[in-house]
């Protein structure tokens, strides 16, 4: 193979396998530091409502909890201002850890109607009693069947409807203070 | 980049070995299909219509799982998902309002076959993208190998060849 009509080695081919390697390197440091800040997340799933007025549904009150019902014709715009409608159930562990959060934006003004999900009535109110309330309204899913026309697919979930009476955000898992803060308070203030 | 006048030599995979790989590929995907999860009580009682729900299920993920159809998981959604899915077959809706009704609650993520849209047509092109590059990068060193003719013999490699063909040699 040493005469000039044989193929010229392309040196430059050897570096390729290098280059692919750095390439996903950098990829899976982004993806790692990513799940490290918050920024990416591998289970995270798009919510298919958002853009779009909240779901029919009508639920009845927990009558020990002494709130009003929730339906989606709360939920119908022109609204004073943006609401959170949060999926919670008294048997959720990280529902615990977010309703300090939820207690929060309570405290400061923010309308926060809740949607009990899968629970029994009296740990429900149990649950409030307890930890403190932080819902303007509450209606009660016993079944599931208005969380899977809001396509929840665990407890806690959060969604955001702006005064348009439009989905405008939905985070799945706990309000971290972390979450408050970066996520929800800005677009609080976006949509206020 | 040695091994490119080599081609096709003792590289065919022994008939036998094919065979096995077929077989074993064969079971790891009758696998799913013999496994029935969910309750007795939930299955529809016309058995066509709880076959077509079984296929419909089969096609939805399970949100909590994420790998497993609402067919295959035991998680609670997923129940709830089976049982719409059946109700709804039971109610007179076909195949495609019973998938657009999910679809419509849960997104793209939650077809196992992804629709073809902007967002996912990468996703969708990406067996002809990467056939396409392997293409690019085997053809031109196959035409050049095919090309290449054998380097003549010199002085001294001719003699030795002479010596053998005599039957001499070491």
């Amino acid at each position: 193979m040493s005469d000039a009509s044989a193929p010229r080695p392309r040196r430059w081919l050897l570096f390729v396998p290098f280059g692919v390697a750095v390439g996903a390197g950098a990829g899976f440091y982004a993806m790692l530091r990513g799940l490290k800040t918050g920024d990416y997340d591998p289970r995270g799933v798009p919510s298919a409502l958002i853009g779009r007025p909240a779901p029919e549904f009508s639920l009845p009150p927990i009558e020990a909890a002494n709130l009003p019902a929730l339906t989606s014709a709360d939920l119908r715009g022109p609204l004073p201002g943006p609401v959170i409608v949060n999926f919670w159930a008294s048997w959720c562990v990280p529902c615990i850890i977010e309703h300090p959060a939820l207690m929060r934006l309570s405290r400061e003004g923010v309308p926060v109607h809740g949607v009990n999900y899968k629970d029994r009535a009296n740990d429900a109110a149990a649950f409030l009693q307890r930890h403190g309330n932080p819902y303007t309204r509450l209606g009660r899913d016993e079944s599931g069947r208005a969380a899977i026309d809001w396509g929840v697919f665990g407890v806690p979930e959060t969604y955001l409807i702006d005064r348009q009476g439009l989905i405008r955000w939905r985070f799945a898992g706990p309000i971290t203070p972390d979450v408050l803060e970066r996520d929800l308070r800005p677009l609080l203030r976006r949509f206020a | 980049m040695s091994g490119a006048g080599r081609r096709g030599e003792g590289r065919s995979p022994h008939p036998l070995h094919r065979v096995a790989f077929a077989a074993l590929l064969l079971l790891a995907m009758a696998g799913p299909a013999l496994a029935a999860v969910g309750r007795p009580e939930d299955r529809l009682r016309d058995p066509a219509l709880e076959l077509q729900a079984q296929q419909i299920g089969r096609e939805l993920r399970c949100l909590v799982c994420q790998n497993e159809s609402i067919e295959d998981s035991d998680a609670d959604l997923a129940r709830d998902l089976r049982r719409i899915v059946r109700e709804r077959l039971a109610a007179g809706d076909d195949r495609a309002a019973v998938v657009r009704f999910v679809h419509e609650r849960y997104g793209d993520f939650v077809l196992f076959r992804p629709p073809f849209n902007a967002v996912t047509a990468l996703l969708w092109a990406m067996p002809l993208v990467a056939l396409g590059g392997g293409l690019l990068m085997v053809l031109p060193r196959r035409r050049r190998a095919a090309r290449a003719e054998p380097a003549p013999l010199n002085e001294a490699e001719r003699r030795r060849l002479d010596e053998l063909e005599r039957g001499g040699g070491a």
